[in-house]
C-alpha cells in the first residue's frame, strides 16, 4: 500500500509542476526555488508534517520535502538552542543532502566527462 | 567608378567577386541527416580530436579554413583577409582557431548571422580593391554553444518545440576579384562555373520584444523580414528575380512568421522559400524540434548544399540570407528581450 | 493603466500579421507580436506532458519508498532510514548523470526528474562533470552551484525567515 501511495503522490506533484512549467515557461532552476520555498512554507504552517507522515516517500523524496526539512530542521533547533537554532537548524537539517549532492557530484566530475547530445 | 551604392542599405557590385573555392564540414548529426550527401566532410568525434569543446570548434574552423584555401588551390599566406567569427564569448573559438594560419583576420561577431557578416565584408574588400583574395568562415559547436548560452549537457531538461538544435559544423568560402578568377580558371579549367556575389544587404538591428530565448526564430524573423523587404526595395526586384530565398535558422516557427510578414507588405515568397535550419535536419526522425540554428547552420549550409545547387544551375539567383539573435546570459539574465539581425547576399551563378 | 487596457484588448483577439505591423507604437507593437508569437508557436501536447511527468515522478518516489523500507527492515529508525534514502537515490542519480541517462529520462519525464531530489542531484553532478575543464576551483568548485546554489541560498533563506517569526511567536506564547 505505502508503495501505492508513493507512486500515487509523489507522481502528482510532479504532475502539478508538469502543468505549472509547460504553463509559464519557467527555468527549472526557478522552479526549483519555488518548490523548495513552498515546502518551507507548508511545513511551516503545519502542513506537510502530517502529509508527509501519509504519504511516506512520495512526499519526502519531491524538493517539497526538501524545504520542508530545512524549516523542520529550524524549529528544532530554536526549541533546543533557542534564537541561535534560526541560524542553525537550516544547514542543519539540509546537511545530509547537499553534502551528498555535493560530494557524489563531485565524483561524478573525477569519473566522467560531458558527452555528447545525440 | 559606378555608384556602388543602391537603395537604404545596399549594394550593387560593378565588378562582382566571385567564390572559388569552398568547404564544408559537419558533425555526426549532420551528417545523418537530409543534406548528408551533400557536405565535404562529417567527422564522427564530437570533440574534433581536442580536449574541451572549445577547442573541439576551433579545431572545426581552423580544418575548414585549411581546406577552403586548398580547394580553391591556393596557399593560405596569398590570402590577404580572413573575416571570421562564431558564438561563443569572445570569439575564442575563432581566435584559437586560426592562430596558426598566416592570414590577416578581421574577426567579427554577428551571432548566427555570420557567414552573411562575413561574406558581406569579404566581397566588399574585393570588389574595393582592398584585397584581391579573401575568406569568409565560421563555425558553431551544439555542445560548445549549450554550454554557455543554456545549461550542461549532462542536465537533464526538456526543449519546447519552438527550440532550435545548434549545428555543430563549420563552412567557408574563398573570394576573389575577377582578375583571379580567371587567372583560376586558366590555370585549373573547372568544369562547374563559378558563383559570384553581385550584391549584399545589410541588416540592423530588429527588435520586436521577444524575450523567449527558447524561440529564436519569432525572434530574429523580423530582422529576416527587414533585410528581405529591403533587398527586394532597394534592388527594385519582385520575389520572382530570386529562383530561393534561403534564411539561416529561422526554423518552422520563423518560416511562417516570415512569409506572413513579407506578404503583408505584398511579397508573396512561400513557393521559393527556404531554411538553412529546416533543411539540415529531419524533424520527425531527429528529433531537432524547430530546426537547426547556430553560425555553421547557414555556413554548412551554403558550402555544401546551397553553392552545389547552384554549380549545377538547378537555382541560378539566389538571396541568401543567415540570421542571427542577439543575447548572451548576461542579456538574459538582466530581463532583455533578443533582438535579432540578419544580412543578405546576392548569389549568382 | 492605459498599458493594461490595450494589454487586454489584445489578449482578447487573436493579432494577425497586419495588427503587428500597422501598430505604430513600439511598445504595443511588441505587445502584438509576442501576442501573434504565442498563438502560432506550437507546444508539446500538455496532456502526455502530465502523464509523463506523472509516471517518471511516481516511479522515482516509488524507488524511494522501496529503499525508505529497506533501510527501516535493515534496523534503522524512521529519521535516520529517511537519511539513507536521501543519500541513495542522489548516489544514483550522479551515477546516471554520468553516465548520460539521466539527462535522457528528463527529456521524457520533465518535472517527474526534476521534482524528485534526484533532479537536485543532477543539477549539482552536471555542471560538475561540463566545467571541469576549467578547473578544480573556478571551474567545478564555482559551476557546481550554477543551477543548484539558489536552490540552497533560497532554501536556508525561507527557513531563515520563517524560523524568525516562529522564534517570536514562540515567546508570544501564541504557538
Amino acid at each position: 500500500m505505502d508503495y501505492v501511495k508513493a507512486f500515487v503522490i509523489g507522481g502528482a506533484i510532479c504532475a502539478v509542476v508538469q502543468i505549472f512549467m509547460d504553463k509559464t515557461k519557467l527555468m527549472p532552476g526557478r522552479i526549483m526555488v519555488l518548490l523548495v520555498g513552498l515546502g518551507a512554507i507548508l511545513g511551516a504552517i503545519g502542513v506537510y508534517e502530517p502529509f508527509s507522515k501519509w504519504a511516506g516517500a512520495g512526499a519526502t523524496v519531491p524538493l517539497v520535502g526538501f524545504g520542508f526539512t530545512l524549516f523542520n530542521g529550524v524549529k528544532k533547533a530554536i526549541v533546543s538552542d533557542g534564537f541561535i537554532g534560526v541560524f542553525m537548524g537550516g544547514f542543519t537539517s539540509a546537511a545530509v543532502g547537499v553534502s551528498a549532492a555535493l560530494i557524489f557530484g563531485y565524483i561524478a566530475s573525477l569519473i566522467f566527462n560531458s558527452k555528447m547530445k545525440e | 567608378m559606378g555608384q556602388k551604392m543602391i537603395g537604404k542599405r545596399s549594394i550593387q557590385f560593378a565588378t562582382p567577386p566571385y567564390i572559388v573555392g569552398s568547404y564544408s564540414l559537419v558533425g555526426k548529426k549532420e551528417g545523418e541527416g537530409p543534406l548528408s550527401c551533400y557536405f565535404d566532410e562529417i567527422e564522427e568525434d564530437p570533440m574534433f580530436g581536442g580536449q574541451t569543446w572549445e577547442e573541439a570548434e576551433s579545431r572545426l574552423q581552423y580544418k575548414v579554413a585549411t581546406k577552403a584555401v586548398e580547394s580553391a588551390g591556393y596557399k593560405e599566406e596569398e590570402i590577404r583577409y580572413l573575416i571570421a567569427g562564431d558564438l561563443l564569448g569572445q570569439l575564442i573559438a575563432t581566435s584559437f582557431g586560426v592562430m596558426d594560419l598566416q592570414i590577416p583576420l578581421f574577426g567579427i561577431y554577428g551571432a548566427c548571422s555570420t557567414m552573411g557578416e562575413s561574406i558581406s565584408l569579404a566581397s566588399t574588400l574585393v570588389e574595393g580593391g582592398f584585397a584581391d583574395k579573401a575568406m569568409a568562415l565560421t563555425s558553431s559547436h551544439f555542445a560548445g554553444a549549450e554550454k554557455q548560452f543554456r545549461f550542461p549537457l549532462d542536465y537533464g531538461n526538456q526543449r519546447p518545440l519552438a527550440a532550435t538544435w545548434t549545428v555543430t559544423g563549420s563552412g567557408a568560402v574563398v573570394i576573389v576579384n575577377e582578375e583571379e578568377m580567371k587567372k583560376h580558371k586558366e590555370k585549373h579549367n573547372p568544369e562547374e562555373p563559378y558563383i559570384r556575389i553581385t550584391g549584399i544587404t545589410t541588416g540592423k538591428v530588429v527588435d520586436f520584444g521577444v524575450k523567449d530565448s527558447m524561440n529564436m526564430g519569432a525572434c530574429m524573423a523580423p530582422a529576416a523580414f527587414d533585410v528581405i523587404y529591403h533587398n527586394l526595395k532597394d534592388f527594385g526586384y519582385k520575389p520572382e528575380e530570386y529562383d530561393k530565398i534561403i534564411t539561416g535558422d529561422l526554423g518552422y516557427v520563423g518560416k511562417d512568421i516570415l512569409i506572413d510578414m513579407l506578404k503583408e507588405k505584398g511579397y508573396d515568397i512561400a513557393n521559393r522559400y527556404l531554411d538553412c535550419g529546416i533543411e539540415i535536419f529531419n524533424k520527425e526522425e531527429q528529433d531537432t524540434h524547430s530546426g537547426g540554428s547556430g553560425c555553421g547552420c547557414s555556413a554548412a549550409t551554403l558550402t555544401g548544399y546551397i553553392l552545389k545547387k547552384m554549380k549545377k544551375k538547378e537555382w541560378k539567383k539566389i538571396l541568401f540570407v543567415p540570421t542571427g539573435a542577439l543575447l548572451s546570459p548576461v542579456s538574459f539574465n538582466e530581463g532583455n528581450s533578443v533582438p535579432g539581425i540578419a544580412h543578405g547576399v546576392i548569389l549568382e551563378v | 493603466m492605459q498599458e493594461n487596457s490595450k494589454n487586454e484588448q489584445n489578449t482578447n483577439s487573436k493579432p494577425t500579421m497586419k495588427d503587428v505591423l500597422n501598430q505604430t507604437d513600439p511598445n504595443t507593437r511588441q505587445q502584438v507580436y509576442n501576442q501573434y508569437v504565442k498563438d502560432i508557436t506550437p507546444t508539446h501536447n500538455w496532456f502526455a506532458n502530465v502523464c509523463k511527468a506523472f509516471l517518471i515522478g511516481g516511479i522515482i518516489c516509488t524507488i524511494g519508498q522501496g529503499l525508505l523500507n529497506l533501510y527501516k527492515a535493515m534496523g534503522f529508525n524512521e529519521e535516520v532510514a529517511a537519511l539513507y534514502n536521501i543519500v541513495t537515490l542522489v548516489g544514483l542519480s550522479a551515477l546516471f548523470t554520468g553516465l548520460g541517462w539521466y539527462g535522457k529520462w528528463a527529456k521524457f519525464g520533465g518535472a517527474g526528474t526534476l521534482v524528485p531530489i534526484t533532479g537536485f542531484a543532477n543539477s549539482v553532478a552536471a555542471p560538475a562533470i561540463e566545467f571541469k575543464k576549467e578547473g578544480q576551483v573556478f571551474g567545478i568548485g564555482c559551476k557546481i552551484f550554477n543551477i543548484a546554489g539558489p536552490v540552497i541560498l533560497y532554501g536556508i533563506l525561507i527557513s531563515w525567515v520563517l524560523g524568525v517569526i516562529y522564534y517570536i511567536l514562540l515567546r508570544l506564547g501564541i504557538v
